[in-house]
């Protein structure tokens, strides 16, 4: 997908003017919180959880290559492929020459934001091959022609009134006067569609949750089962996941499962839960004749080391958009890339470069109640501070506020100065404040006072005050 | 602290904040109160400015670093720094440590430092064992945790207990007290636009509340809010909370009054 975030600002002021997108957030805004908030209180040992999930991850990211070739030699022993990615082209291209060779018209698919990062469904439909979205979400926005605006929930953005129309518009078949006032009855709508195309696919494409070392095992967690049918189905069985998905042990899974689906949705537990060991055995009913995980770097290995290293332990619940105000006043689509909210402004810089994503990290209060929420306990402030400081030391920071920063921090290393200049500055505002103590507009601060006014300073200083004996 | 509170004269070196100090000193003068009435000594060091966050927080390393340590060697000769603020309170604790990780001359200079400072309300609350102030106001108010002391410092019930203990005083919480004001230093005239649908946002729950007095910890936030409200021309006045506690409310609010 093009990436737009250079022009966030513009994004925004569009977003902020969107009534439909506003609409939707707000269900945000209540909604996740609120079930998050039950979730964990009902849970006694969800913190001490939250640090056995942060350590499990830890100790994969220190031995990630042991446990990606222990996984990679499980499932080639299962019967399965391995292919190892180094970039989004490079994925695209495996998953191609796997369709080509089974001779691949239509690919059904689970919910994957690897795809979304390799953008795969622009790319097979090049080559003729035609790619159906399964989750309900993500059918509905590759109806609309849209990318997911939030990283579980991607058509957030939508509302019910959109969806109807969206269905009326594709499905032309079905007669127009039909029942689609209630959401079960659009859910049902689409699943009859779906079922379809499910019979009709040749291969099966998901993401994953987790890999697991030890058994060599891909697993997804639904809502839907729609994975089920995706990955069962078809001939073939193509899994796409980024390195960092692995861990150790179906037990290591298991632990990080119980901080996942409440951190996500205020579930215990998704509804599904898929485990994908291998092709189809013998003696197995069903399953696809080939079994294919495709491993993607994309970036991620350069983090390994560094201080964003800790931001490989996300588990992509989703828990840092649903609580961030950013998020919640702009939804997902004005970030600009495949990422959106706290998570993304931290993983965004790292893979697509922090040259055109310069706005992310910025666009923050630093109010850390992402970090508050993070299952994986995954600094999220921290980390876009560093980003903020690779600006400053590449000079990508605007150079008029570069400037600015540069002359207060001189004048803040000089107190006497300091002192001087700014009871000259602050005699002049109270002046201007007048008898109403606050300023409907200044010149040179007219980015605050666009939209509220500037209390006015009382005038003098607490400081100097105080030294020449005043106390109140 | 096993034996309990630290109820022992002690010098405190009061770090006013740039914003205390520049546009509302009374907040300083009711600090100083405030820690007096608890027990401490007040001193105020002339050559401090600023705790740096506007670097920090835009990604200048050596120039935050640079402030901080003419903060440490201000503000070290104390038995503990106190701040009328969340945020500075919150630089100068968890965030000067981290400027200075594996510098041997620097790092256990500033873990001691860091470990003296406070925020105001909760130094008086947790450290001092102060239970009740001296003060009246007849004002239904709302108190808005700001981000850094929330979620930093764990200030969150210690100023509700002072405030119920101020002769007068009603509160009434609004919705998500615990929801960022939009203010986020330099990120409010950065992204103007997210900025003011946040502050939006949360004077609407301000303005529900049924509060007639707005009071939080920080300046910043206070300042954001105050502009909102006196901008939507609400009648919702805005207040420090030193202000309130030290009983120093005669000088007008933040922001002038509201509108009737
Ligand atoms: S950063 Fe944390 S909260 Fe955000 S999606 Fe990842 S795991 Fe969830």
């Amino acid at each position: 997908m093009e990436i737009t975030s250079p022009s966030f600002k513009k994004n925004v002021h569009k977003a902020l003017r969107d009534e439909q997108l506003q609409q939707a957030m707000r269900h945000v805004r209540s909604n996740f919180i609120q079930k998050r908030a039950a979730a964990a209180d009902a849970l006694p040992e969800f913190e001490a959880l939250r640090d056995n999930a942060r350590d499990i991850k830890n100790h994969v990211l220190e031995n990630l290559d042991l446990y990606l070739e222990r996984f990679e030699s499980k499932v080639t022993e299962n019967g399965g492929h391995v292919h190892w990615a180094a970039t989004a082209s490079d994925a695209r291209g495996m998953v191609l020459d796997i369709c080509r060779r089974v001779n691949a018209k239509s690919v059904t698919k689970g919910k994957s934001m690897i795809s979304e990062e390799m953008e795969l469904n622009g790319f097979l439909e090049k080559y003729g091959i035609t790619p159906v979205e399964t989750d309900l979400g993500e059918y509905i926005i590759q109806l609309r022609g849209e990318h997911p605006s939030h990283i579980i929930a991607p058509s957030v953005h939508v509302t019910m009134n959109q969806v109807r129309d969206d269905f009326r518009k594709a499905h032309t078949h079905l007669p127009k006067d039909r029942p689609m006032d209630e959401p079960e009855s659009l859910l049902k709508e689409a699943r009859a569609i779906l079922r379809q195309k499910f019979m009709e696919a040749d291969v099966g494409i998901t993401g994953a949750n987790f890999l697991i070392a030890e058994t060599g095992t891909s697993i997804i967690v639904t809502n839907e089962g729609n994975g089920d049918l995706t990955q069962s189905l078809p001939r073939v069985h193509i899994v796409l996941a980024s390195l960092e998905k692995v861990v150790p042990t179906l037990e290591d899974m298991s632990q990080i499962m119980r901080v996942l689906a409440r951190s996500a949705t205020g579930q215990e537990m998704s509804v599904y839960t898929t485990l994908s060991t291998g092709p189809r055995r013998a003696s197995d009913p069903d399953g696809p004749d080939e079994y294919h995980v495709i491993l993607l770097d994309n970036g991620r290995s350069n983090m390994l080391g560094t201080e964003f290293q800790d931001m490989l332990r996300c588990i992509r619940c989703g828990a840092c958009l649903n609580h961030c105000p950013v998020y919640h006043a702009i939804g997902g689509h004005a970030y600009g890339w495949v990422y959106p909210g706290p998570m993304g402004s931290v993983l965004s810089p790292a893979l697509a470069g922090i040259e055109k994503t310069a706005n992310l990290p910025n666009a923050s209060t630093f109010c850390g109640r992402c970090e508050e929420v993070c299952p994986m306990r995954i600094p999220l402030p921290k980390m876009l501070r560093h980003w903020r400081e690779k600006e400053f030391e590449k000079h990508l920071t605007p150079p008029a506020q570069r400037r600015n920063l540069k002359l207060w921090a001189w004048f803040a290393k000089r107190p006497g100065l300091y002192r001087t200049g700014s009871r000259v500055a602050m005699r002049m505002l109270s002046l201007m404040g007048g008898s109403k103590k606050r300023l409907r507009k200044l010149p040179f601060a007219g980015a605050w006072t666009e939209d509220r006014d500037l209390p006015a300073p009382e005038g003098g200083s607490f400081v100097s005050q105080w030294n020449a004996g005043r106390r109140t | 602290m096993e034996t309990g509170y630290d109820t022992s004269p002690r010098r405190v070196g009061l770090f006013v904040t740039c914003l205390v100090d520049l546009f509302r000193p009374t907040v300083g003068f009711a600090a100083a109160r405030l820690l007096e009435e608890a027990g401490c000594e007040v001193y105020v060091p002339v050559s401090q400015t600023c705790c740096g966050q506007p670097a920090y927080n835009s990604g200048d390393r050596a120039d935050t670093a640079e402030i901080a340590k003419q903060v440490i060697e201000a503000f070290e000769e104390f038995d503990y720094i106190v701040a009328p603020s969340g945020s500075c309170a919150g630089m100068l604790k968890k965030h000067y440590p981290e400027l200075f990780e594996g510098d041997p001359k620097w790092s256990a200079r500033v873990e001691a430092f860091s470990a003296k400072v406070h925020e105001l309300v909760s130094f008086l609350t947790d450290i001092r064992g102060v239970e009740r102030v001296n003060a009246k106001l007849d004002a239904v108010v709302t108190y808005h945790d700001s981000c850094s002391g929330l979620r930093e410092l764990g200030v969150k019930d210690q100023p509700r207990k002072l405030l119920a203990s101020v002769e007068g005083v009603t509160i009434k919480e609004m919705k998500d007290p615990n929801v960022c004001c939009g203010f986020g230093g330099t990120f409010a005239v950065k992204y103007t636009e997210v900025s003011n649908a946040i502050v939006s946002a949360k004077t609407s729950d301000i303005k529900s509340s049924g509060a007639e007095l707005l009071l939080a910890g920080d300046m910043g936030c206070l300042m954001n809010m105050a502009g909102k409200l006196r901008r939507e021309k609400s009648s919702v006045e805005v207040r420090h909370i030193a202000e309130v506690l030290a009983g120093m409310t005669s000088a007008p609010p933040i922001g002038g009054k509201g509108d009737r």
